[in-house]
């Protein structure tokens, strides 16, 4: 029995002492072919969309390869290399590559846009980088020092002023005076109101005049002559206006978006009312129409020889477009938030400011990031209308080039368009890219 | 002038081309320093810019002839790109002093718009393009042609009353944009592409082929262009029109921007006449008297205009047809200077 038991501890046949090895998955389900069947042919409807999809991949790549490298012509003068061209014709985009960027901003004068770019760059980046500190540094450098940077870089500053309505001579004085005059008469007429209305007047009157402080602040900055030579806008073009009414536009509509939303939702009937209407306003005209009514009726209601700068007023368009479809963004997200939210605040005694910035507009913004970075898009690819008020953008800049006699070739619009698509695209995608990762950064607490 | 800024209630700034009320536009030109000029933003040959972003062509020649006679610098002006419809509010506005952009003189232009028509620097008119291989000579043997246009314009009317008075068929295919209408015509959708002369030759350039394509020699439409200025300032109208006058006499007369120099020292009563060498001409503008001679050095006479911008050894090898002078059997006529 002994011997035995022995003989059965010592045989392998009846105990294992290791695992067995795994054996490999059948070669179906792994490697190349199982990620096809389990992502692309899993289903008889999924398979006809696959071979669909690759047979639109075939329809368009080909040609476009074809087109963009295979029969391009990458070397020539003008437009004798493009002539017998079947494909896309790159001495022409670098010929007008920089044109396509500052449009005719005059060329030794192009560093001041470079500086200008790169003063937004390291503006923008520790705003956008989570992990970068000098977060509150950044956003008083963009709001306050970058503005006023970009304004006398791009026009070169040295604004003169004559004044308005004071029976006085033109001037810089004539101009402070009034100034004076406005400021103190809106402050006042404010101070009267809100004491009449109950309210913190004292605050809110101290809050105006900083307002005009800082105003009057950038008013005497852009009238520093720093020997800039003057730019003025009819040069700008290219991708530099593009930039400069997107940023504005941008920048203009998130704040100017969020009063008019809040005021909307207000209880109080006036600013309700204003509210209602300036957004029902634009939302009910088309942006072609207000950048027409801008440049072709505007001139015809001023006094003759007074005249808006074009681009001024196709920012101020486009600005108070954008807030318009902002307000309406961030309203619904602000109906999003429960009521819970709101007792809450109330309840631990916040004001309507504080609870507003502190509990409600956060969340409320964060819910409707993909709203808001539509609007920012939208916005961008809107900077092209400017072209029919004579502005040129960079689509716009890409069009007049087709007029030169010099590059016209049967391929030459083809080409400028792919150019433009190209950088529109870099752009767009960019900025769908970072409000995905803001929203995956943010909204943890919805994650399904 | 300098630019001037004032703000508004809410600090939007309003930029002031300063005119004192009632001041002439020459006077208010001097003042600044340069003519604002109100130019197509894009037409081959007549105002568009190149590479360079300098604008090229025949109407900003005119410009810069305009800037020549004043300032005796052909570099003080600067260019407004409008679109067609703006163009004349812009003018009335003040926003431009001269609009030279392709623009064609008709009455109510003329008269109801509140325009005074400088004169004539382009004499255009709508024609016909067809492949060579069509072995057609004439726009008489297009019956039943396959006609690509633009849609919209007077061009599609045009060719309506051209074909109907002729009694021929013919099929309209009509695009809203012009690169549409060339890719069309190019890739044989239609026989034959109309609009004006001037752009035909523009938009051949831009067929695979343009040796194989010619232009008929019918015309079917007049289209003067010319510079245009506000109506009620005749000061300054006068002026501009005889910047345009001075190129045409100094073409004929033979002064070029090579020889003015020598011709200053001309016996011939109107070259004297003409360069200021004899009598007080510009005064009666409110010039200097070598404001034509200024012109011609700096710019050309409306000879050298021509060929440098739109005339055979350019791109578009435009021949003079119409626009040759009266004396060459074309329509380019200036009155004297005397």
């Amino acid at each position: 029995m002994t011997m035995t038991h022995a003989d059965e501890s010592t045989s392998e046949a009846y105990v294992r002492d290791r695992m067995v090895e795994d054996a490999a998955p059948p070669s179906s389900s792994v490697g190349a072919i199982g990620w096809m069947r389990a992502n692309l042919f899993s289903s008889i409807p999924n398979t006809i969309l696959t071979l669909l999809g690759i047979y639109i991949v075939y329809l368009v790549v080909p040609p476009l390869i074809e087109f963009t490298l295979v029969n391009a012509v990458w070397e020539g003068e003008d437009r004798t290399a493009c002539a017998q061209a079947h494909g896309a014709c790159w001495p022409y985009v670098e010929a007008y590559f920089w044109t396509f960027i500052y449009g005719r901003y005059p060329d030794p004068e192009r560093w001041r846009v470079n500086l200008t770019f790169f003063l937004f760059a390291i503006g923008l980046v520790p705003l956008l980088v989570p992990q970068m500190p000098f977060k509150r540094e950044g956003l008083i450098y963009m709001l306050a020092f970058f503005p006023v940077a970009a304004l006398i870089l791009l026009t070169g500053g040295d604004f003169t002023y004559a004044g308005f309505f004071l029976p006085m001579p033109e001037g810089e004085l004539r101009f402070w005076i009034e100034f004076l005059l406005v400021a103190a008469a809106v402050t006042g007429g404010i101070y009267l109101l809100t004491r009449e209305a109950g309210g913190n007047a004292k605050g809110t009157a101290l809050s105006i005049l900083a307002g005009f402080g800082v105003l009057a602040a950038l008013f005497f900055v852009a009238s520093i002559d720093f020997g800039l030579v003057e730019v003025e806008t009819p040069l700008w073009g290219g991708l530099l206006v593009t930039l400069v009414i997107a940023v504005t536009g941008i920048a203009a509509s998130l704040p100017i978006g969020i009063a008019l939303a809040l005021g909307r939702r207000s209880n109080l009937p006036i600013v309700r009312l204003i509210s209602v209407i300036f957004i029902e306003f634009w939302r009910g005209v088309p942006l072609i129409t207000v950048l027409f009514m801008s440049s072709v009726m505007l001139p015809l209601f001023l006094p003759e020889g007074i005249t808006f700068d074009k681009l001024l007023r196709a920012l101020i368009g486009v600005a108070l477009f954008a807030s318009a479809y902002m307000a309406e963004v961030v309203r619904g997200g602000l109906q999003a938030i429960g009521k819970g939210q709101y007792e809450g605040a109330m309840a631990l005694g916040l004001r309507y400011w504080q609870m507003m910035s502190k509990i409600i507009l956060p969340q409320a913004l964060t819910l409707v990031i993909p709203g808001i970075v539509n609007t920012f898009i939208g916005l961008f690819k809107d900077t092209t209308l400017v072209l029919i008020i004579g502005l040129f953008d960079l689509l716009g800049i890409i069009q007049s080039s087709y007029t030169d006699p010099n590059w016209a070739s049967p391929t030459q619009s083809h080409t400028g368009y792919l150019v433009a698509a190209l950088i529109f695209w870099v752009f767009c995608f960019s900025m769908s890219r970072y409000s995905i990762y803001m929203e995956r950064r943010l909204d943890t607490g919805h994650k399904r | 002038m300098t630019m001037k800024i004032m703000p508004l209630v809410l600090g939007a700034a309003v930029a002031l081309a300063a005119t004192a009320a009632n001041a002439g536009t020459l006077d208010d030109v001097k003042a600044k320093g340069f003519v604002q000029c109100g130019v197509s933003q894009g037409l081959p040959g007549f105002s568009n810019p190149d590479d360079q972003g300098n604008w090229t062509g025949l109407d900003v020649d005119y410009c810069r002839a305009l800037a020549a006679a004043i300032f005796n610098d052909p570099s003080k002006v600067k260019f407004s790109p409008l679109s067609a419809k703006e163009r004349f509010t812009a003018l009335q506005s003040g926003e431009i002093d001269v609009l030279p952009r392709n623009t064609t003189w008709t009455m109510s232009r003329d008269t109801a718009l509140g325009l005074n028509f400088v004169g004539v620097n382009y004499y255009d008119g709508q024609g016909f393009m067809v492949r060579k291989s069509l072995g057609v000579a004439s726009a008489l043997e297009l019956s039943g042609a396959n006609v690509c246009t633009n849609t919209g314009t007077t061009t599609e009317l045009n060719v309506a009353d051209y074909f109907r008075s002729k009694d021929m068929p013919y099929q309209i295919v009509a695009f809203e944009k012009a690169d549409e209408v060339v890719q069309a015509y190019d890739a044989g959708r239609c026989d034959v592409y109309t609009t004006d002369a001037s752009g035909l030759y523009a938009q051949r350039l831009k067929l695979t082929n343009p040796d194989e394509h010619m232009v008929l020699p019918e015309i079917i439409s007049k289209e003067p262009l010319g510079p245009v200025v506000r109506q009620g300032d005749d000061e300054w109208f006068n002026l501009a029109k005889w910047v345009h006058f001075a190129a045409i006499n100094a073409e004929e007369l033979g002064v070029t921007s090579a020889n003015v120099d020598e011709m200053k020292n001309s016996e011939t009563p109107s070259v004297k006449r003409l360069l200021g060498t004899e009598g007080e001409y510009g005064k009666a503008i409110g010039l200097s008297n070598d404001w034509a001679y200024n012109v011609i050095k700096h710019v050309g006479n409306y000879g050298e205009m021509f060929e440098r911008n739109v005339g055979p050894s350019t791109q578009l090898g435009i021949a003079r047809g119409l626009n040759a002078l009266w004396s060459k059997g074309g329509l380019q006529y200036a009155p004297p200077v005397r």
